[in-house]
């Protein structure tokens, strides 16, 4: 039986701390989708994707208003089209952009992964093809999101990736220069990606998945710093011990939604991704859970170990609220889509060296950064290997999400739009890097690659 | 199916009588109600049962309506949302 405590607690979460399940994303296999003629292939795309997500939407709404829980975006990850499109004659793979685009809005979600490309070790003809025409794709379309994986643990770093997507991020921003470089924003570049990540942009759907699967993200950073309202000025092990409560409590929404969505739809439940996905909405902040811990304004000393004991007490509290948990499962800090990182950058407390840190301890990386518009490929490239550096090291996924935006510089304000937010541009190093990016190559996997 | 309902607003005569009435209107059998003024604010919770599983969104409609001429809020959700919370196994 239910007490009435309970219940309130439930509603004045939703309510009053932003509780709310991010993201239901439907995974969507493409591999059968392939053929030779590039026309084709893009309205096989188109008719696939349409069919499997014809009900998306409308059941995500319809959980919603049933439960009183709202589940802010329903979306939609595909196989890596360079692995879609490799044999097929296209010699630019923008009009596959296009069909995603397309199909994106045709069925209604916000936005749509897996223009992908993972280069780990080496590339492909059909990788070269997909990484030349990321620009000019996220220029021309609206909802298509896209990733590369340049490293892991097990294939080292491919430094030729790296050197290449420094230069694709310039050209993506140039593209998209008088939208404050947009394009940029829906460009993620991994170390260790995950296969079944339902957060973007970085979602696209593995080749070990299954048909399609429904995996959701949860969310809900206000609601852990509300719970950690009432354990001010208490020892740490009553802090770990609160978030994983609420952790569990809110990952138990998400498992809720999820078989939900799935039994509905008639699609395998793939996962549930435990990560704190903050947004620019007051009382829905990461850096604020952080700062509720004692520490004045994120970034300053003590952030990292703040990071880390939240980081890891969510995922405990996490683990039992659902069958199967995935994805990225951490605490995210993209900067612009956080009220608390986008002041603490404002009044200097953050910045982006104290950010490289913040993300050896937490899911993901260098997220929603916007840099000044002046910063060479290079420096963009070399950021981008110390990201997948740790990554490849602590056996991680990282990732960079920089934004070099075209005409400002630092202390400006970039504005996004949505849940993609704001922030002020970023101090990078002055000190370039350039002959370190020239030499090309791989950095070796590891020696704990080696775990057979 | 199980739904809980709440209603929270400035009280005055008859709410309870008026969401017991839809609830009826729409065949939705009330198992217990709680309810208090806490600072002159109306707070109840209704647990409710349905045998009809397409009730809950026309009760939410009529609910909506109910409480806009009330001038309560009226909110009828899934019984799911709160056990899965709350309750392990």
């Amino acid at each position: 039986m239910l007490s009435i405590e309970n219940i309130i607690e439930t509603n004045q979460m939703i309510r009053d701390n932003k509780l709310d399940v991010r993201t239901i994303t439907m995974g969507i296999s493409l591999l059968g989708c392939a053929a030779s003629d590039g026309k084709t292939l893009c309205t096989r795309i188109y008719d696939h994707i349409t069919k499997e997500a014809e009900h998306l939407v409308a059941t995500g709404e319809a959980i919603a208003q049933e439960y009183g829980v709202p589940i802010i975006n329903k979306r939609v990850a595909v196989t890596p089209i360079s692995l879609v499109a490799a044999g097929s004659d296209l010699k630019s793979y923008v009009p596959v952009a296009e069909a995603l685009d397309k199909a994106a809005k045709a069925v209604g979600v916000n936005f749509i992964g897996g223009f992908s490309a993972l280069v780990s070790k080496g590339y492909t003809e059909g990788d070269h093809r997909l990484i030349a025409s990321i620009p000019e794709a996220l220029a021309t379309t609206d909802l298509v999101c896209s990733s590369v994986g340049i490293g892991s643990t097990k294939a080292g770093i491919n430094m030729d990736a790296v050197a290449e997507m420094g230069r694709i991020v310039k050209q993506t921003a140039e593209l998209t220069a008088d939208r404050d470089a947009f394009g940029c924003a829906k460009l993620v570049i991994f170390c260790n990606p995950v296969e079944d990540n339902p957060f973007m942009a970085g979602a696209f759907h593995g080749v070990t998945e299954g048909n399609t699967t429904i995996s959701v993200g949860v969310s809900g950073p206000g609601v852990v710093k509300h719970a950690l309202e009432a354990v001010r000025g208490r020892p740490f092990d009553e802090v770990a011990e609160t978030i994983k409560r609420t952790a569990f409590k809110i990952t138990r929404v998400g498992q809720l939604v999820a078989q939900e969505a799935s039994r509905r739809l008639g699609k395998q439940f793939g996962i549930i991704d435990l990560s704190l996905a903050p947004t620019p909405a007051v009382g829905d902040s990461v850096a604020h859970v952080l700062e509720e811990m004692g520490i004045t304004s994120c970034g300053a000393h003590g952030t990292t170990a703040a990071l880390a004991l939240l980081n890891d007490a969510v995922k405990k509290g996490g683990l039992m609220a659902s069958s199967h948990v995935g994805g990225l499962s951490g605490a995210f800090i993209p900067v612009s889509e956080d009220k608390g990182m986008i002041d603490a950058v404002s009044v200097g407390s953050l910045s982006l060296d104290k950010l490289e840190a913040m993300t050896c301890v937490c899911s993901v990386g260098l997220d929603m950064i916007a840099v000044p518009g002046d910063t060479s490929a290079a420096t963009i490239s070399a950021i981008i290997a110390d990201e997948a550096a740790i990554g490849m090291i602590n056996n991680k996924t990282t990732a960079v999400r920089l934004i070099p935006v075209p005409g400002k510089t630092v202390g400006d304000m970039v504005e996004f739009g949505g849940l993609l937010g704001y922030c002020p541009i970023i101090e990078v190093s002055p000190f370039g890097a350039e002959e370190f990016i020239q030499r090309g190559g791989r950095i070796p996997a590891p020696i704990r690659s080696l775990t057979n | 199916m199980k739904l809980v309902v709440t209603v929270v607003g400035i009280d005055r005569v008859g709410i309870i009588a008026r969401v017991a009435t839809v609830l009826a209107e729409n065949n939705v059998n009330i198992v217990s109600i709680n309810q208090t003024i806490l600072d002159g604010i109306f707070n109840m919770i209704m647990m409710c049962e349905t045998e009809e599983p397409t009730a809950l969104q026309k009760v939410q409609e009529a609910l909506t309506v109910e409480g806009e001429q009330l001038g309560v809020q009226i909110k009828a959700q899934h019984a799911d949302i709160f056990l899965s919370m709350h309750r392990v196994g």
